[in-house]
């Protein structure tokens, strides 16, 4: 490629500056005075407005200039290329169970509050596994995922309220609704393709939402359900009183970090069982014909299979994963509200599954665990978090447009010797 | 084999095809010839069930498919190969071809996927290489060969020298006779009407959605009319 004249990005360069001034001004450049019970409107000071006309030289700079900076983008696939200690099957497998190790000794290593936040992790790696075979695999943007979540949360919550359910028998009855819910949605629905779609979903999303906030006399409207029970261990309670409790049984002292613990770990039970599941599904037909309708729905037809029932497959799988997540979610709260299942959730769902990679596990995880923390390890840049958090979002799509870990596809090496023998 | 009976099909208000009436009989290479427009891709589309027909009826191997959701049209011995080779560009070869026998049983998929491969020695070698980096011509051979992966007693063709160079047009050609010889009857729909009528035994001249002509595929290689309007002269 010839290398463009140095002025080349002139105009653009003022735009984007010019850009980052109005919106600086506007933003940062006010500010709002209370004096008594009237609110004045007075400029910022002088300080404020120099760091702006700085920020809009630095844009103006970088936007002129861009083309010769030195290339940050091209070869990162090179690098992150697989480390040689991970080449063959026997090295993965132990790297796993090291990796698993590590994650079941993590909770007595540590405090309270971060084993409540590797459980939040733990939630949304779920959630972003079963979002994942719906966008990533099957490739339909769905918008309102967090509506099966909802639905797998209330399943618990309400079958707890009504009929005395407990985590474990609420469970797979969780996981099952949701699947309906998805089922029942997703029929009328999949015919349709991209952006409609994505707008029916957020749709969905939203009623479902709206209905857990009305139905009051079922659901308790905006008030919630509350007092759900923690799981138990084979019958064992962790509370301090009770007829049967973890302590008591074990003969320890009664220490309330053992519920969190169990907690964690059960989380991190059901996300590794996520994760095999999908990793089998991936490599069934099923899977295959997702990945197939994902890219050519038309040859997907003239082959015989039904773009309907595939999609639906995707969808209901996909919700079940959330019903079950929502079952958790509820019994780790032991307080649900339909504000725990606004839109911001999905969004966040669904950018975990882009930032790690469509389709690809590893990526999911990793972006989970960015997700979350991120967001609260900068929690001491107070109004700036999100701020933060959206420049990071765009970094991303400038760097890695294909997410963290690109899906590899899993390939069958079971008749090399068709191929190799001639 | 394949029967069509004063076939009607319509895009809402547009009259796509008025009336076509064909017939294709066990192992033969039937083809069908016209212009951009005519109605050709239409035709084969109808054939396997979107859209449906308005009107007439559509019979293949005696059982009336005209109002048959497409999937189970497909899967009961007739396979198309679609216009634009279609094939899936991130999968290998060996992946598209398993899409191919997705409803088959294991013995049927190796059974096929080794007679495929013997037709295509150029898949063998592209075996676990991946669609989207093959040539053109490749490609069309692993449409086909996804095509054949089930069996079919009739293959539907739409179009399968599109944007391909002429040697590979003619390698393709003379594979279509090959299939031909192993049992596997053939429609061919084709704008290279040159070519599909060398190899056709018989040929249908479809114009503005109505049949014009139809003969044996030598005499309409003959004939003044087809020869102006579609051999150039």
């Amino acid at each position: 490629m010839p290398k463009k004249p140095l002025f080349a990005n002139l105009t653009s360069a003022f735009f984007a500056a010019g850009l980052t001034l109005f919106l600086g001004a506007s933003v940062m450049g006010l500010r709002l005075n209370s004096e008594g019970i009237t609110l004045g409107v007075e400029l910022a000071s002088t300080q404020t407005f120099v760091e702006l006309g700085l920020a809009g030289l630095l844009v103006f700079l970088f936007q002129l200039f861009r083309d010769h900076l030195p290339k940050l983008s091209s070869n990162t696939s090179a690098k992150l290329a697989i480390p040689s200690f991970l080449r063959t099957d026997k090295q993965q497998r132990l790297w796993l169970m090291l990796t698993l190790g590590a994650l079941l000794l993590f909770p007595f290593t540590t405090g309270r509050s971060n084993i409540d936040l590797a459980t939040l992790v733990l939630i949304y790696i779920m959630l972003a596994i079963g979002l994942n075979i719906v966008v990533g695999l099957a490739g339909l943007l769905d918008l309102g995922y967090v509506g099966f979540y909802a639905v797998g949360a209330y399943t618990y919550g309400l079958l707890y309220t009504y009929f005395g359910f407990s985590f474990w028998q609420a469970l797979p009855v969780a996981g099952l609704f949701a699947a309906i819910t998805g089922w029942l949605l997703g029929y009328p629905v999949l015919r349709l393709r991209g952006d409609y779609l994505a707008i029916v979903t957020l749709g969905f999303g939203e009623i479902i939402r709206l209905l857990l906030n009305n139905l009051t006399e079922l659901t308790g409207g905006p008030n919630g359900v509350s007092r759900i029970p923690k799981p138990t261990l084979f019958g064992l309670e962790f509370s301090r009183r009770g007829d049967n409790t973890f302590h008591e049984f074990f003969g320890i002292a009664y220490d309330p970090v053992h519920r969190v613990i169990f907690l964690y770990i059960l989380a991190l039970l059901l996300v590794i069982l996520s994760i095999y599941v999908v990793r089998r599904l991936i490599r069934m037909p099923i899977g295959r014909a997702w990945e197939a309708l994902r890219e050519d729905e038309i040859a997907c037809r003239s082959l015989g299979m039904s773009p309907t029932n595939i999609k639906l497959s995707a969808f209901t799988i996909g919700a079940t994963f959330a019903g079950f997540a929502g079952a958790f979610f509820a019994t780790r709260q032991s307080f649900i509200s339909p504000e725990s299942f606004a839109f911001i959730e999905s969004a966040i769902i669904l950018a975990i599954v882009v930032l790690g990679g469509m389709g690809s596990q590893l990526g999911v995880v990793l972006a989970a665990i960015a997700m979350v923390l991120l967001p609260e390890l900068a929690r001491e840049f107070n109004e700036y978090r999100m701020l933060l958090f959206g420049l990071m979002m765009v970094l991303m799509m400038i760097w890695r447009p294909q997410g963290l870990l690109p899906a590899k596809r899993p390939h069958r090496e079971l008749k090399t010797t068709n191929a190799e023998v001639k | 084999m394949l029967q069509l009976e004063d076939v009607h099909t319509h895009y809402g208000a547009v009259h796509a095809l008025k009336g076509v009436s064909l017939d294709v009989k066990k192992g033969e290479i039937v083809t069908l010839i016209g212009a951009n427009g005519a109605g050709k891709s239409t035709l084969m589309m109808t054939i396997c069930g979107d859209p449906k027909a308005s009107q007439g009826r559509i019979t293949f191997q005696g059982e009336d498919i005209t109002h048959t959701p497409t999937n189970k049209i497909m899967r009961n011995g007739l396979s198309v190969v679609p216009e634009g080779r279609r094939v899936f560009t991130g999968m290998t070869v060996e992946e598209n071809l398993a899409m191919g026998a997705y409803f088959q049983s294991k013995d049927i998929k190796e059974q096929q996927e080794e007679r495929v491969l013997n037709l295509f020695p150029r898949l063998k070698e592209r075996f676990h290489q991946r669609a989207g980096t093959m040539s053109g011509g490749e490609q069309q051979m692993l449409a086909i060969g996804r095509g054949l992966m089930d069996e079919p007693e009739l293959l539907l063709l739409d179009e399968p020298s599109l944007g391909l160079a002429p040697i590979i047009i003619s390698q393709i050609f003379e594979i279509i006779q090959q299939l031909r010889e192993t049992g596997t009857t053939i429609f061919l729909v084709e704008q290279n009407a040159l070519k599909a009528l060398a190899i056709a035994d018989r040929g249908y001249v479809l114009e503005h959605g109505k049949l014009v002509m139809q003969d044996t595929g030598k005499n309409l290689l003959a004939n003044e009319d087809v020869k102006k309007a579609y051999l150039g002269g």
